[in-house]
């Protein structure tokens, strides 16, 4: 301080006008403005979907069957469609994606057969959907003969599930502290009690989170379920729930458009005459649904990580 | 080691001994058998994720293939380089390069379009305003790169296009369209893979340039943007990665009609929009057909060689950061 007051040329020459500390000034406005541009725009987004899709937003839109020539049409199949093709692919997915975390985790050793399963989950991961949804209709349609149904769809969902499950599963099982480890094999536990009773039941809340990301991005998948699960819904009788009648909802080897499927159907050839009310409904019901899984994806995760540090 | 983990080895320990303790001979036996199972289980859940990559690179592949097989083989050079696409014809001539070059110009644009917004916005989040960024963008990102990709196609089809017909003319349904719905899809994408680049720089690097009298400008632009510069790059081709293989937000928007696209406001066609289209209308193994599975190969083809592409970059970002350290 004191050296400073005595030296008044160094500091005027600190106080001219310095074109590095403009530029800077001005970059970092400029990167505001792109970020608020940025955020400004997905809001927009989302505000003029619910905005479009408002009207549609009750409790009938969701549960009426579509109707075909005339209006008033709502989205009731397709919705159950959707959510149960969700559960039969999880039900599938999530024991192979778990066990192959485990794999990953606490067995694989750095060969040849490691790196294999490297490279097929990240080209499993980065594979556009309408491949995995043609393969769908060459094995799981036409080979298996299961026809466009549930089954192939469910299949074809299981192909993109896997490695995102996989991922956040070996994820969750290497971030269990080794002393755990360590104590419950020091204590005589065998390997694999160790994994089955204190590694996966401490990694449970990672691998949760990780399933509901999922369920989001899959609620909304279409291009792979248009040539596995089919473009068209049969009536359906909500009262039979015998899996084995052809007409009951839970029949798994019936045709099943899902909501997303048939978001795209009714804008690109639309036999209904409210066609654009129905899919502007339709899209805001798949984006609410999306944001509502996103955000129970982030609450459980953070509630139990806090559930476990306690 | 936290507290429910301290008790759930209580548990453990206590169940597992006293039965243990209680029937020795035959538990033994039980636990190395379970063992032995728990460790086919899970080899056998990794080996089939092999299987299943194999299964499918050669089912796609053969049925690829079969176009240029068989009883009227078509060229790959006609395949690849003719534009001339008449399927029904009595002739049929199968050139696929109307799509190829389609499906290139549409990804391009639409990471021309993003790319340098989303790696601005990376650059806020990351240097300029982490606090925010950590508690606002960062989720708001993360909530948008769920949205389905028909929900984007819907927001194209009944926002974008009536507004490029009526301020620009032409029939609405274009390249500009398609790569306009592509470039906000992939936007989330590639920032939030440009933030974690940057996050994951070492603080040596900003505070070492801010000793040395930089602004932070100067930091972003000579510093720090450089060293994140592989990873950056990753996340942009993991955008185009995406965009090319987008099949029903662009078929929603661009049009859909069959010609070389020459201008931004003509509507064009893709690889991924033609497969959609025809794939359920054509009988499976006519020469249409196979065509089709041709270019749902190349399709394989060229995300492979995005694949291998990040990989490289991925390498370069290691061997970089080991010279740094």
């Amino acid at each position: 301080m004191l050296k400073s007051k005595g030296q008044p040329a160094k500091n005027a020459r600190l106080l001219k006008f310095r074109p590095a500390f403009a530029v800077d000034k001005v970059v970092t406005y400029f990167f505001y403005i792109a970020g608020f541009f940025l955020v400004a725009l997905l809001f927009f987004f989302v505000g003029y979907i619910i905005y479009m899709g408002r009207e549609s937003l009750n409790l009938g839109f969701l549960i009426r069957p579509p109707r075909f020539m005339e209006k008033g049409g709502g989205v009731g199949p397709q919705l159950f469609n959707s959510f149960y093709l969700l559960i039969i692919s999880l039900i599938f997915s999530i024991p192979i994606g778990v066990g192959a975390g485990i794999y990953m985790a606490e067995y694989a050793k750095p060969n040849g057969i490691t790196k294999a399963i490297r490279i097929s989950l990240e080209t499993l991961s980065s594979l556009p959907s309408i491949v995995v949804g043609l393969f769908g209709l060459l094995v799981f349609v036409n080979l298996t003969g299961w026809g466009f149904s549930i089954m192939s769809g469910a299949m074809a969902l299981m192909i993109l599930n896997l490695p995102v499950i996989t991922r956040i599963a070996e994820e969750s099982i290497r971030s269990v502290q080794l002393s755990l480890k360590e104590g419950s094999l020091a204590l005589g536990a065998t390997h694999w009690q160790t994994i089955w009773k204190l590694i996966l039941p401490v990694a449970v809340p990672g691998i949760l989170s990780g399933v509901i990301l999922v369920t989001g991005r899959i609620f909304g998948e279409a291009a792979a379920l248009l040539f596995t699960a089919g473009m068209s819904s049969p009536p359906l009788n909500f009262a039979d729930w015998n899996p084995f009648h052809s007409i009951s909802p839970l029949n798994l080897f019936r045709p099943a458009e899902t909501l997303a499927v048939y978001t795209w159907k009714v804008n690109s050839e639309s036999l209904v005459p409210d066609a654009r009310q129905i899919a502007d409904g339709a899209a805001a019901v798949l984006i609410i649904t999306v944001f509502l899984v996103t955000i129970l994806a982030r609450f459980i995760g953070k509630k139990l990580q806090k559930g476990n540090a306690s | 080691m936290s507290v429910a983990g301290r008790k759930l080895l209580r548990k453990i320990s206590w169940t597992d001994m006293t039965n243990h303790l209680i029937n020795r001979g035959s538990s033994e036996h039980g636990y190395f058998f379970r063992e032995k199972l728990g460790c086919y289980y899970a080899t056998l859940c990794g080996s089939l994720i092999i299987l299943l990559t194999v299964v499918m690179v050669v089912f796609i592949t053969m049925k690829g293939l079969a176009a240029f097989t068989g009883k009227h083989p078509l060229s790959v050079l006609e395949f690849l380089g003719s534009s001339h696409w008449q399927p029904d014809d009595t002739v049929p001539h199968f050139g696929a390069l109307n799509f190829i070059l389609g499906s290139v110009s549409v990804s391009g644009l639409a990471v021309l379009l993003s790319a340098p917004l989303a790696i601005a916005a990376a650059i806020l989040i990351a240097i300029i305003a982490p606090g925010p960024g950590e508690y606002f963008f960062r989720p708001v990102l993360e909530m948008f790169t769920g949205i389905p990709s028909v929900v984007y196609g819907w927001v194209g089809l009944s926002l974008l296009v009536p507004w490029i017909r009526i301020h620009f003319g032409g029939l609405g349904f274009s390249l500009l369209a398609g790569s306009l719905v592509l470039a906000l899809m992939i936007l989330p994408t590639i920032t939030t893979l440009a933030t974690d680049a940057l996050v994951a720089l070492p603080d040596s690097y900003r505070e070492g340039s801010y000793a040395l009298g930089a602004t932070r400008w100067q930091t972003i632009y000579r510093i720090l943007i450089p060293a994140a510069r592989s990873r950056i790059l990753i996340g942009v081709t993991l955008g185009i990665t995406r965009a090319f293989g987008e099949a029903l937000a662009v078929q929603m928007v661009i049009g859909n009609t069959i010609r070389i696209p020459d201008s931004l406001l003509n509507p064009m066609c893709t690889l991924t929009s033609i497969i959609t289209m025809d794939m359920g209308n054509t009988v499976m193994g006519s020469a249409w057909n196979n065509a089709l599975w041709s270019m749902a190969l190349l399709l394989l083809l060229i995300t492979f060689g995005l694949i291998l592409l990040i990989k490289k970059l991925g390498n370069q970002d290691l061997e970089g950061n080991n010279s740094h350290a």
